[in-house]
């Protein structure tokens, strides 16, 4: 286990290149899905302020 | 398609065609600034000026590497890079990459001296574009196909080539 | 773009295990190789990375040439989507390659053709994202962001072919040649299915991405529709 860690003596160079990719993906993959979620709940909440005062200026009529 | 959107892409693609060419013709143009090294038959075309820094690139000549260590206990390196016409003596003072080895391409960055070698300041180790696993390479070399100090044979020679796994465990690797 | 959504999930979880697979396969169980040692592990995040930088931006490009010549809406929203993606993945081949070459050719940077082909690379990807934040209305970007992403395009070959071209420090290509592949079946397995993954990846962040900003347009045309908005900007939505 710890020959697999040590990389042939490249750990340092092995490691931090696989923690770059996945981590660098990985975090643009998340990112990128909370500004979908948020954009997404800003649709919603104004889509439903949008029906209620619709529905207030028909309750006015 | 309707006449606005063919002339749009008329214009599109002759904008794309005068770019290209200009592109092509700036790269032309400065094609000896992009050159990262120049090859000792470069040098033996159009020898540079002493005292002028620039690169030498090349593979190290097989048997030709010397090391040495000098009074303060750094390892001096001398060898020889070659194209296969022409050869040039590099000297170096310093660690090498751990890629350098006899028939490894190599880029030198330094200046040529009054006896005609050259003094490196710092020595980069070329890769070449193979990629096997240290068994195929030594059954290679076992089967003759390779001689040592010279570049790999033709990647069909190999590419598929299963590896005997029976024969050792991988131990350390064979430079 | 309503078939994208019922795709979105599978995509991204075909992404997920074609890339582990593929990086699992790198990491443990391909072979090290006979003049790099463990290093040549690097090149399973490293290549696959470089291939989708380079083919995101022609995808970039090819929706960058719809949009200037058909004006088709979603090949902005396309560009907008692919950018950020693109240069993302090409920050990683540049740091991926610089993490390699420390060990193996002895320096982190040089300035050959291959190395400032695909810096430059990474700078066009700013540039359009940049130009893209650069107005209030993003549908007024479209254009110069398009004409940006065009005329970067002639990059692409620049960089494919640099080592071919001109002598570099960087190796020529292994993978795509005219005769048989200079990669060991054994290496280049994992290589292609990391390769695979890596796209895939690509293609699920993007389809989400363009999902967000037809969404984000949607909100900014009911903003601006109510007259509430003067910039036209949406609210500033929670940190991401």
């Amino acid at each position: 286990m710890s020959e697999f860690l040590a990389m042939g003596g490249y750990a340092a160079f092995v490691w931090p290149s696989y923690g770059i990719g996945v981590g660098g993906v990985a975090l643009l993959a998340l990112v990128s899905l909370r500004q979908w979620r948020a954009a997404k709940a800003e649709l919603a909440r104004l889509e439903a302020a949008g029906l209620s005062r619709r529905a207030r200026l028909e309750d006015r009529r | 398609m309707s006449r606005r959107k063919r002339r749009r892409l008329a214009v599109v693609l002759l904008a794309g065609l005068g770019l290209g060419t200009a592109t092509a013709l700036t790269l032309t143009a400065f094609e000896d600034n992009l050159v990262f090294f120049f090859s000792p038959s470069d040098l033996a075309a159009k020898p540079m000026p002493p005292d002028r820094p620039f690169r030498i690139g090349g593979l190290v000549e097989a048997g030709s590497v010397e090391r040495s260590t000098n009074a303060a206990g750094t390892l001096e390196t001398s060898f020889r890079v070659t194209d296969g016409a022409h050869a040039i003596r590099v000297t170096y003072t310093g660690i090498l990459p751990d890629l350098f080895r006899e028939g490894q391409g190599v880029v030198a960055e330094g200046r040529l001296k009054p006896d005609g070698t050259f003094a490196a300041s710092s020595v980069l180790a070329r890769h070449d574009e193979t990629y096997m696993p240290p068994e195929v390479a030594d059954a290679l070399k076992r089967a003759g196909h390779w001689q040592p100090g010279e570049p790999p044979p033709p990647a069909r020679l190999w590419n598929t080539k299963e590896v005997d796994r029976s024969a050792a465990a991988p131990g350390p690797l064979t430079n | 773009m309503r078939l994208s959504g019922a795709l979105l999930p599978w995509l991204a979880a075909a992404a997920l295990v074609v890339c582990a697979a593929g990086l699992v396969w790198g990491l443990v169980f391909a072979p090290r190789d006979w003049q790099q040692g463990d290093t040549v592990r690097i090149m399973y995040v490293h290549v696959p990375a470089a291939w989708w930088a380079m083919g995101g931006y022609m995808s970039l490009a090819v929706a960058s040439f719809v949009s200037l010549v058909w004006r088709h809406p979603l090949a902005d929203v396309a560009a907008v989507a692919i950018a950020p993606v693109g240069a993302v993945f090409t920050a990683i081949c540049l740091a991926t390659g610089s993490l390699w070459g420390k060990p193996m050719w002895g320096t982190w940077w040089v300035w050959d053709a291959r190395l400032t082909s695909v810096l430059v690379l990474f700078f066009l990807y700013l540039g359009h994202i940049a130009l893209t934040n650069a107005f209030d209305e993003p549908e007024r970007a479209a254009r110069p962001a398009a004409i940006l992403a065009l005329i970067g395009a002639v990059n692409v070959p620049i960089i494919k072919f640099s080592v071919d071209w001109w002598n570099t420090l960087h190796q020529p290509a292994s993978v795509t040649r005219f005769d048989a592949p200079a990669v060991h079946v054994d290496i280049l397995w994992p290589l292609l299915i990391s390769g695979l993954g890596f796209g895939l990846a690509f293609a699920a962040i993007v389809l989400l991405r363009m999902r967000t900003v037809l969404i984000e347009r949607r909100v900014r045309a009911i903003l601006a529709a109510r007259g509430l908005e003067g910039a036209g900007v949406s609210r500033p939505v929670p940190a991401a």
